[in-house]
């Protein structure tokens, strides 16, 4: 009962938190210069102040701000983030279309760097003045200070210019024919790269953690009662002090979320990658405001549903964390 | 964990604390390096224009000379324009930004961490909520959306960055406010009638400062990253040459200059790097507990 109610708190809280990032999207679009009549007229090519007028009457523009604060969330809540001039698609669909390419981005992203850190990191924490280390360190302070945009066109010049391993740009190869396989290794192949950049940024940050809480858990009596049972030391490390270690790691893996979305951004432009971010950068380019906050309202509802996963997941591995707040 | 030994030694003559914080940054070899390196790439931020006078908009010679060739010695970008000049006038704006709006970071993080930390309740709860709800926002997209709809002023950019970088900061000072106001010494300056502005600023803010120094020197490095990535993006202002809009504007061109986009982002990678490394001397400096870990 207890966990079932502090979900729904945390729902209702997150529901809160959208229609806050939404009224943020309306002041943007009030305070930005021109208005949905601006746009049309001008792709028509220009309109008189009475034309302009009756736009702004049919649009709903000239009731008072509450009002129209009030019909911007509602249709919201139906899923409708206003029309692209510049696409002639409802945003909503637009956004929908390149979410997927953004997710399975991320997610790999996030997943590699998660796994390929939490190795570095046990290894480095058993082995604490062994090579690892330095591995550990010198990719926490390249992760840090690379730009990310830089080290993906280092990697594409590399891997995909000069040895031809991995395709330069895109998600898939359209002239590629063939059952589900086929495509499944095309969008790998195509895959790889960014994601590999995209978690050189994070895998630092994990890695580094690991190693941290990995050395207390290993110090800790529990551990020491398990060793003496006379498990081995793999037994130990890998059945009772990873699944704590584990805690502190998914917590920050949770709040990075927002972070490996900016950092997709990038890293979409640099591979040409199919998804919201690229989305995110024709549309600016093209000045589509429609768009662009809508981008803006679903990367925030991405970050606030992964942190609500990150808070299940949490209590999934560690029982500790039902009673807090 | 293992706690330092305390040496039972003469008392040495009480240092001045910068002194005492020289000593400890001294002894860590590449926070020094990197320090200097800092002072070498400010110098050349703010002289270099006048030492090497090409203008960096100029077409000096035919595009993608490599480097060495023809007497340029970072060669030419796409358009022909000297690299070397490019690098050298574009540290200034990326230097600048980084370090404005690490400037705009610090003062709201600060802030808004310290009225919450010291009045907690309502203050906090609300404040609280606040930069939980920037946390939600990712960071590039918010600005990217900022400067888009407000124009590529380097003002503009500078605000777009500090307005969604200051959580961390804020979130810092909170845990410090909170963990320091309920000391003896805070207590007796309460006892003894000090306004709550002389308490927060006067009085706890200072014994809050180390990590929020180590922070801010952190911040300065994500800041440039930041404008980076914006110009790289092509959210600059066209007026002015940064590292990361040399790498936006000739990424296309990767297969026959690759060198047009490596050498501006060695250039942000070293100086951010020296940045994190200065940020970790100063942590020693600055939080002598914390060195164990």
């Amino acid at each position: 009962m207890g966990i079932l109610r502090t979900i729904l708190l945390r729902v209702v809280y997150a529901i809160l938190l959208l229609v806050a990032v939404l009224v943020l999207n309306f002041l943007l679009m009030h305070l930005a210069p021109g208005d949905v009549a601006d746009t049309i007229s001008q792709s028509m090519g220009g309109a008189d102040q009475e034309i302009l007028d009756e736009i702004r009457v049919s649009y709903g523009l000239d009731q008072p701000f509450i009002v129209q604060l009030g019909r911007y969330i509602a249709n919201v809540a139906q899923f409708d983030l206003g029309y692209s001039f510049f696409y002639n698609q409802p945003v909503t669909k637009l956004i929908l279309e390149r979410l997927p390419a953004t997710l399975l981005l991320v997610i790999a992203a996030q997943i590699a760097a998660l796994i390929i850190g939490v190795v570095l990191g046990v290894i480095s924490a058993r082995k604490p003045n062994g090579l690892s280390n330095y591995v550990v360190t010198f990719l926490a302070l390249f992760g840090y200070s690379a730009p990310v945009f830089w080290t993906g066109i280092l990697l594409l010049i590399t891997f995909s210019l000069n040895v031809h391993w991995f395709p330069v740009a895109g998600m898939r190869d359209v002239t590629i024919e063939g059952g589900f396989w086929v495509h499944f290794i095309d969008v790998a192949r195509h895959l790889f790269l960014p994601a590999v950049t995209l978690g050189s940024i994070f895998l630092a940050l994990y890695s580094r953690l690991t190693r941290a809480s990995m050395m207390e858990v290993l110090g800790s009596d529990y551990v020491r009662t398990a060793k003496a049972k006379g498990l081995t030391s793999n037994q130990v490390v890998y059945k009772h002090a990873l699944k704590n270690a584990l805690s502190p790691v998914i917590t920050l893996a949770g709040l990075q979320f927002s972070a490996v979305l900016s950092g997709a951004v990038l890293v979409e432009a640099v591979f040409s990658w199919p998804g919201l971010g690229t989305l995110a950068f024709q549309s600016i380019i093209a000045r589509d405001t429609p768009t662009i906050l809508g981008i803006l309202f679903f990367s925030a509802l991405v970050v606030i549903i992964g942190n609500l996963l990150t808070d299940l997941a949490l209590r999934l591995v560690d029982p500790r964390v039902g009673g807090q707040k | 964990m293992t706690w330092p030994v305390i040496q039972e030694e003469e008392t040495p003559e009480a240092q001045h604390p910068f002194t005492e914080a020289w000593g400890m940054f001294r002894k860590n070899k590449s926070a020094v390096a990197a320090l200097g390196l800092l002072a070498l790439i400010t110098f050349g931020a703010i002289f270099g224009p006048y030492l090497y006078p090409t203008d960096p908009f100029e077409m000096v010679w035919m595009p993608f000379s490599p480097p060495g060739q023809e007497g340029f010695l970072l060669g030419t970008d796409y358009l022909g324009r000297d690299l070397l000049a490019m690098i050298i006038n574009g540290a200034k704006v990326s230097l600048m930004i980084g370090l404005s709006a690490a400037v705009m970071t610090v003062f709201i993080g600060v802030t808004v961490g310290a009225l919450a930390g010291f009045y907690r309740g309502v203050v906090e709860e609300v404040l609280m909520r606040i930069t939980e709800f920037f946390q939600v926002l990712p960071t590039l997209l918010f600005s990217m959306v900022l400067v888009a709809l407000f124009g590529a002023s380097l003002p503009m950019i500078t605000f777009a960055i500090g307005i969604v970088s200051w959580t961390a900061v804020a979130r810092i000072t909170r845990s410090e406010f909170l963990r320091i106001r309920e000391l003896e010494y805070v207590m007796a300056s309460r006892a003894s009638g000090a306004s709550n502005l002389n308490l927060m600023f006067g009085v706890i803010l200072p014994n809050a400062l180390p990590p929020i120094i180590v922070q801010s020197a952190l911040m300065v490095g994500s800041a440039i990253l930041f404008e980076a990535g914006l110009s790289f993006l092509g959210l600059t202002d066209p007026n002015v040459v940064s590292w990361g809009q040399i790498i936006g504007s000739n990424r296309q061109y990767i297969l026959d200059a690759g060198y047009t986009v490596t050498i501006p982002g060695v250039a942000i990678f070293v100086t951010v790097l020296a940045i994190s490394l200065v940020g970790d001397g100063l942590n020693d400096a600055l939080n002598p507990k914390l060195r164990q870990r």
